[in-house]
């Protein structure tokens, strides 16, 4: 620990072996299974916010395109950024409850219940 | 309506009204903050954090709360009634951020931090110059934003209360300075929590009857209300349907709103007043459930001011919008003043001020918080402070204090000048220098100290230079019809970078300087404490629990 002068006290658990904890099966499928769900997700919804923006910016005649009435594709597309928004925040956490918070939970009550 | 603008103030204002709401506001805020702070002791965590205990949902609306600045409300509505679908980009933008806050950030932040960005981002760094550096960050971004605000309140005032005088709006501004301080000093976290609480259902609700009532006048159809608007506007009114209108003219406009654009995505999950809120909550969980519903209000609030600015470009008229004082900030004024009078106006106005309020009083705690906890304890003290939890409160209040002067002095300076901009600013700096340092120190096992010191100065530097050197600050040209250059300073021209927004150069250049920090230092991973900070932030395992009430 000589790298840290003055680690942040940690209430609760202080002498729990992280090494092992982390090096654990469990963990790592609990590593694995968040990034795999979240790094992707992420990429998607930057790519389609970027091609939102550069549609918006590069290409206004196709944007212009009137669908119904003053409706164009602009205004859809913008409004389509809201509905995958909103679908993806509810996608996300109906993954979380159900595919990670068990499984956090049980390495987490392991971890609290043998390190005290 | 000719003789009231002659008269100054918004047409139909009448200033002691919007006082007067106002006032009540004030009252009721501050007795419930009064009766809140009754219940807190004097610890640090409940001065910065309410001790944790708030529910996802409260949590949730504060965050909007602190989120839906003046220049949301009033800023955006006026840039759609103004420029059409420009103005709704601003939102879209805003808005598709917080997925970044809640996929990558919110809830390992929550596991990992106590009170601030410093605590994550030096949990396995040497915690001296990373802290150091976290506070700069954070209080650099929150300066902006503060001036943003305060300079906000100058404009608000001449446009509301009647009050054209400089002296006048220095007072004003003088006066949301010390209210500020006295919801920081006597709330705490939980008193400034639920300022912002009233404040987000105040906007909310007010933004959506408005909406109704102007849908209600179109037949309840958008496409009818977009009519409304193109018809109003007249010749070349068209134009306020498709982008371009505000970005579109050249080359580097277009590019420059692809910079804006990545500013502002990936801003949000940086700025530290937002990710501070984070730890007003017991658990994961509900960091998760705070995001949820921020997400759901603030989307529903953008919503709403795209039918608010097409209304007020509808009804009210771009012409009348850009003659009023503060011009494209008005618009949604003007409009509340065309549905439902004098009195709806002063509901209006009082919402906007207290918009105005509650986040610079988010904005202060932060501020200070950071000082007192990273500067004054880690830094200055190296954690070696008797009674540390009695004494660290006492640092952040005095630290409240000064920020909460500092803030009335800069606002009356930068009084007058563009809000939009400022608050731009602060994104820019969120995304460059706290963005990628956090996201490192998160998921990069490699990242150390040297890396994250690179990151944050590095952007911090970067963004601040190349805003120096814009077109913002200098050489626009004279605008023929007001005389003036559009930039913050006239008659001088000394910038070299084309863009008004850094991100686009900024943002990548400090993701790269995090890298190439890490890669040529020395320095060995601390592999135990990368341990603790994975496990911790991923299960929560040893994560403070909330202080019982």
């Amino acid at each position: 620990m000589s790298t840290t002068e003055s680690p942040p006290p940690a209430d609760g658990v202080r002498d729990a072996d992280w090494e092992t904890v982390q090096a654990s099966p469990e963990f790592q499928s609990l590593r694995r299974r968040l990034r795999r769900f979240v790094f992707p997700l992420t990429a998607a919804f930057l790519v389609w916010y970027l091609l939102y923006v550069l549609l918006a910016s590069y290409a206004p005649a196709f944007m212009a395109t009137k669908v119904a009435g003053n409706i164009n594709i602009g205004l859809i597309f913008g409004l389509l950024q809201f509905v995958t928004t909103f679908a993806i925040t509810t996608w996300y956490v109906k993954w979380a409850d159900k595919n990670f918070d068990p499984p956090a939970a049980a390495i987490r009550e392991e971890i609290e219940g043998s390190g005290r | 309506m000719n003789l009231a603008q002659a008269a100054g103030g918004v047409a139909g204002s009448n200033p002691w009204l919007n006082i007067g709401i106002f006032a009540v506001f004030v009252i009721v805020t501050l007795t419930i903050v009064v009766r809140v702070s009754k219940r807190a002791t004097s610890g640090a965590k409940d001065f910065y954090t309410a001790g944790g205990g708030f529910s996802g949902p409260q949590n949730g609306i504060a965050i909007s709360g602190d989120y839906l600045s003046a220049a949301s409300f009033l800023g955006i509505a006026g840039a759609i009634a103004l420029y059409g679908y420009d103005g709704f980009l601003y939102s879209i933008g805003f808005l598709v951020a917080w997925l970044v806050a809640l996929l990558l950030v919110a809830e390992l932040l929550r596991n990992t931090g106590r009170f601030t960005m410093g605590d994550v981002l030096a949990f396995r760094m040497r915690q001296r110059p990373v802290r150091a550096a976290a506070a700069t960050s954070t209080l650099v971004v929150s300066f902006f934003y503060l001036l943003a605000q305060m300079a906000g309140a100058g404009g608000l005032v001449a446009l509301l209360l009647d009050v054209k005088s400089k002296t006048g709006q220095s007072i004003v501004i003088a006066i949301v300075g010390v209210l500020m301080i006295a919801y920081v000093l006597i709330g705490g976290m939980r008193g400034t929590t639920w300022v912002q609480i009233i404040k987000a259902v105040l906007l909310i609700v007010g933004a959506g009857v408005m909406t109704f009532w102007v849908l209600g006048k179109f037949g309840v159809n958008l496409s009818q209300l977009m009519g409304g608007a193109v018809d109003r506007a007249g010749q070349g009114g068209e134009k306020l349907l498709n982008p371009g209108a505000q970005y579109g003219k050249t080359g580097l406009t277009k590019l420059d709103f692809v910079s804006l654009g990545l500013a502002l995505v990936l801003g949000t999950a940086g700025l530290p007043h937002i990710l501070m809120r984070f730890y007003t909550v017991p658990t994961a969980k509900e960091a998760r459930r705070s995001v949820v519903w921020a997400i759901w209000l603030i989307g529903l609030f953008y919503l709403f001011t795209l039918v608010l600015g097409y209304g007020a470009g509808a009804l009210v008229g771009p012409d009348a919008i850009k003659k009023a004082p503060g011009a494209a900030n008005s618009a949604a004024p003007l409009l509340a003043y065309e549905l439902g009078g004098t009195v709806l106006l002063g509901l209006i106005a009082a919402v906007a001020f207290a918009t105005i309020l509650a986040v610079v009083a988010g904005l202060t705690i932060t501020a200070s918080a950071s000082f007192a906890h990273d500067i004054y304890v880690n830094v200055i003290k190296r954690g070696k402070v008797d009674d540390t939890q009695h004494t660290e409160v006492k640092i952040a209040r005095r630290t409240a204090v000064v920020i909460g002067i500092v803030a009335i002095a800069g606002g009356i300076l930068a009084n007058g000048q563009n809000i939009a901009f400022l608050v731009a600013l602060a994104f820019a700096v969120a995304a460059s220098a706290n963005l990628p340092t956090i996201l490192y120190s998160l998921f990069w096992k490699r990242f150390n100290t040297a890396g994250a010191l690179w990151s944050i100065y590095g952007g911090l530097t970067i963004t601040l230079v190349l805003i120096v050197f814009s077109p913002a600050v200098s050489g626009k040209p004279v605008d023929p019809v007001t005389g003036r250059s559009p930039s913050m300073l006239q008659g001088v021209d000394f910038h070299w970078f084309p863009l008004d927004n850094p991100g686009l150069v900024s943002i990548p250049v400090s993701f790269l300087l995090g890298f190439l920090g890490t890669m040529l230092s020395k320095e060995k991973v601390d592999k135990a404490r990368f341990a603790e900070m994975e496990v911790r932030s991923l299960t929560g395992a040893g994560a403070e629990k909330p202080v019982a009430h």
